[in-house]
């Protein structure tokens, strides 16, 4: 199978690990071999979080290579821009278009990048640029925690692993009283990315 | 059977189904998943021990009446363990007895870069070195195996991106057979008195030489030979980016890195152009070979002597050792032309420690700054104390006190340092006065024989105990403060303030942590005294106790922005059209109220109705 390296980035508390551990099991599931490597800040909320995710028939490094990044799968827009670097020509970024201001920021000591910059650091790197409103997207469905699957729901549509493959790994990987509501969550991450990502392609 | 497991989860795997008996470990990033996942399984006595010195003591005692034991601990932690390290390598073992030690290159937690491969060879123990998950269950298994073998302690070195790294293991499930040898009296082994200690030091030298002749056959040492232009010595994860980097090259792979095969290298040697090195931290491997007369290239194109490696630098390094001719990978986007603000660790918004540490720079550095509006009350104390505090730090989240805006703290260096620090500040003949700061976890590991020092030598030091009922950086493990065991069961607590009475401090006092005048008060009668004295300042630790009080907001009619809230540090109180604004997502409310305590105009109390919310 054709290797793909992808990178979750976002905010501790947004579910980026959760999100990454359930692609890399999935991927398992789907026969790829599979490392990630997570780097947290000391902090327990609130701090940056990035995680790698490579899956491949083998995979050694656990870590991505700079502009090798097939996808780039973020749950926060300043959060994305960090590693724009290691997007690939071709690579995907997906950004959940939400900010959240750092202390700098909302103390009033630095500023928040722009969305024009930011949407412009993006259409340099890449042509597969979107910007997906995940948050607003859960808050309609109730609840703000399921970003992440949705956000992995909008991914599942650019990999290879089918859906069926997917939806029984999320089954199996959350709480039973709130499967139904993550396995929505992620129909309506992925058709959104149809949507999204098959109007571009068409 | 196959499962994703971190590094971690399959060192405790393998030590489970090498039928281990016994597990002991100080929390400490990145190693404290092993305890944690090992109390998982049915059957092993599980602790966490007061220190890593107590862990692996705890690991001896196990081994010596037959059983298997693992010891595991951060890097820094060996160094406390040291001394039973050194003197266990002459007693030997019984039941195996494997001590992991996770390294931290690149400093993601920790406050030093030491490399641990050297106590393998200076305490003369053979050392493993798992490069994945898959070889991290395999290779503990085999280090038991190894352990009772050659009668060693065995070392099993990881790193953080192999305990945090998540990777496929394939397993079988199966009965664990749990092998119990007798306990053998032999006191000329294990009473290391100087006349035991001398035959058995030569007993060690023996042993090394079997060791060196088992690695040489070690399934682990894999000599592979493809490409001849090129053969890399390597192990732990630095294998893994070399192989991304040069994938047809050939290797010596080494899963036992100490002792060294040499004949291995020699037999790589005689058939490949030229010899590369690839590993993280200290030339370790670079100066065996250079021991056997081999000068491969090294440190000098492969960096991380400071730092961890990843692909790039190893691509970035063989570049310009003439060793791969591809160039980067082409179409790197350029780095954004804006800034991006960071998001650096802090305490978190209802921290126990923040009250403290805004006391302590009030009193440290408030008084010693002549600034605007600083009343006549305060300007008489700031005679009584204008050379400031001197704040003498441990190790824990509250060590974030020393970033923006707090910046309350002066030195930090190992666990349980701040008290023996403070004795000696105080002891050099400096006018300040002296404060030490420790956690509560901190202080049982290793904070109470520096205050038995202060007692002892009546040394005037105030010790503030922060004690938020947790080992809360690394994940809120129990300590021996807090009656939960490693198993989550409750135990016995050590009552700190006892404990504190106990050893003869007579000046002790327990104050709330959301008490900032309480705290100021007891601060500044305990710097006043000529004798050693105690504060305990109380509070739970937010994020484990997930407890919210009613909610606070800003009156923004009384709020003139004077910014006194901010000074906090808290994520939640923060600044909104130049006025104080309150993040009520983050704030815990009216059990913290730290900031309703600041501010000056009273502009912070209950959020009665919608009306007040901005």
């Amino acid at each position: 199978m054709k290797k793909i390296d992808l990178l979750l980035s976002g905010i501790g508390g947004q579910g980026v690990i959760l999100a990454s551990n359930i692609l890399a099991e999935v991927a398992m599931d789907f026969k790829y071999d599979v490392k990630k490597s997570d780097v947290l800040g000391m902090a327990q909320r609130g701090g940056a979080v990035v995680s790698h995710v490579r899956l491949a028939d083998r995979v050694r490094s656990p870590l991505v290579q700079k502009g090798n990044v097939d996808v780039l799968l973020s749950f926060e827009r300043l959060e994305a821009g960090r590693w724009v670097e290691h997007l690939s020509r071709e690579g995907y970024a997906i950004i959940n278009n939400q900010s959240v201001f750092p202390l700098s920021v909302s103390s009033g000591y630095e500023a928040y990048p722009l969305q024009e910059e930011m949407e412009q650091l993006f259409k340099t790197a890449t042509k597969r640029v979107y910007f997906v409103d995940a948050l607003s997207m859960a808050q309609d469905m109730g609840n703000r925690n399921v970003v992440n699957i949705i956000m992995l729901g909008f991914l599942s549509f650019l990999l290879p692993i089918d859906a069926d493959t997917w939806e029984s790994g999320i089954a199996a990987r959350v709480p039973p009283i709130f499967r139904e509501l993550n396995l929505d969550a992620f129909r309506r991450g992925r058709s959104e990315a149809e949507k999204m990502v098959g109007e571009t392609n068409g | 059977m196959k499962k994703l497991l971190s590094g971690n989860e399959a060192i405790a795997l393998g030590a489970f189904h090498a039928g281990v008996m016994v597990g002991t470990a100080y929390p400490g990033t990145p190693s404290t998943e092993i305890l944690e996942t090992l109390a998982t399984f049915e059957g092993p006595y599980v602790e966490w021990s007061t220190n890593e010195k107590v862990a692996l003591e705890v690991g001896m005692g196990a081994a010596y009446g037959g059983t298997r034991a693992l010891v595991s601990m951060k890097h820094v932690g060996l160094n406390v363990a040291a001394d039973p390290f050194f003197t266990l390598s002459y007693t030997g073992v019984g039941g195996g007895l494997v001590l992991v030690s996770a390294d931290d290159p690149g400093n993601h937690s920790s406050q030093n870069e030491q490399d641990n491969r050297h106590y393998a060879r200076s305490a003369k123990i053979p050392m493993l070195e798992p490069s994945d998950s898959q070889e991290a269950y395999e290779l503990t298994q085999l280090a038991f195996s190894i352990s009772e073998q050659f009668d060693t302690p065995v070392l099993l070195r990881s790193t953080t991106r192999v305990s945090h790294s998540r990777s496929v293991v394939e397993f079988e499930e199966r009965d664990v057979v749990r092998n119990s040898l007798p306990f053998i009296r032999n006191p000329q082994k294990r009473v290391m008195i100087p006349a035991h200690a001398t035959p058995r030091h030569i007993a060690v030298e023996k042993r090394m030489q079997e060791l060196e002749r088992y690695s040489e056959e070690f399934h682990y040492n894999q000599m592979s030979i493809n490409d001849t232009n090129l053969g890399i010595v390597s192990s732990g994860v630095a294998f893994q980016y070399a192989m991304e980097v040069f994938p047809h090259a050939s290797y010596l792979k080494l899963g036992m890195s100490y002792p060294f095969p040499e004949k291995l290298l020699r037999s790589l040697h005689s058939r490949v152009e030229k010899i590369a090195v690839i590993e993280e931290l200290d030339p370790f491997l670079e100066d065996i070979l250079r021991k056997f007369g081999i000068n491969p290239i090294g440190k000098r194109f492969f960096p991380g002597t400071a730092g961890e490696l990843n692909p790039d630098i190893v691509a970035d390094g063989a570049r310009q050792a003439g060793l791969l001719s591809a160039p980067p990978l082409p179409h790197i986007t350029r780095p954004p032309d804006f800034p991006l603000p960071g998001r650096p660790p802090g305490l978190c918004a209802g921290c126990p420690h923040t009250g403290a540490f805004y006391v302590l720079r009030d009193l440290g550095f408030y008084h010693s700054i002549d600034r605007p509006g600083i009343t006549a009350r305060d300007k008489v104390l700031a005679g009584a104390k204008k050379s400031g505090l001197i704040i003498s730090g441990d190790i824990g989240c509250y060590t974030l006190s020393v970033l923006p805006p707090l910046i309350a703290m002066d030195t930090q260096t190992c666990m349980g340092a701040s008290i023996g620090v403070a004795i000696g500040l105080v002891r050099s003949g400096i006018a300040n006065k002296v404060v030490a700061v420790i956690g509560d976890s901190t202080f049982y590991h290793s904070g109470i024989t520096g205050l038995i020092d202060a007692v002892y030598n009546q040394t005037a030091v105030t010790i503030i105990v922060l004690d938020n009922n947790s080992t809360a950086m690394t994940g809120y493990q129990g300590h021996p403060g807090t009656g939960i065991s490693a198993k989550g069961q409750i135990t016995k607590v050590v009552d700190m303030e006892k404990l504190v009475r106990g050893v003869g401090v007579e000046d002790v006092q327990v104050v709330d942590a959301f008490e900032i005048g309480t705290i100021k008060l007891a601060i500044r009668q305990c710097i006043e005294r000529n004798e050693p004295s105690v504060i305990i300042v109380r509070g739970l630790c937010p994020s484990r106790s997930k407890r919210r009080g009613d909610q606070l907001a800003v009156d923004i009619n009384k709020c003139d922005g004077c910014g006194a809230c901010l000074r906090l540090g808290c994520p939640a109180a923060l600044r909104r059209d130049e006025k104080a604004w309150i993040d009520t997502s983050q704030c815990l409310g009216t059990i913290c109220a730290l900031c309703q305590q600041v501010c000056p105009k009273e502009a912070i109390a209950l959020q009665i109705s919608e009306e007040v919310k901005v």
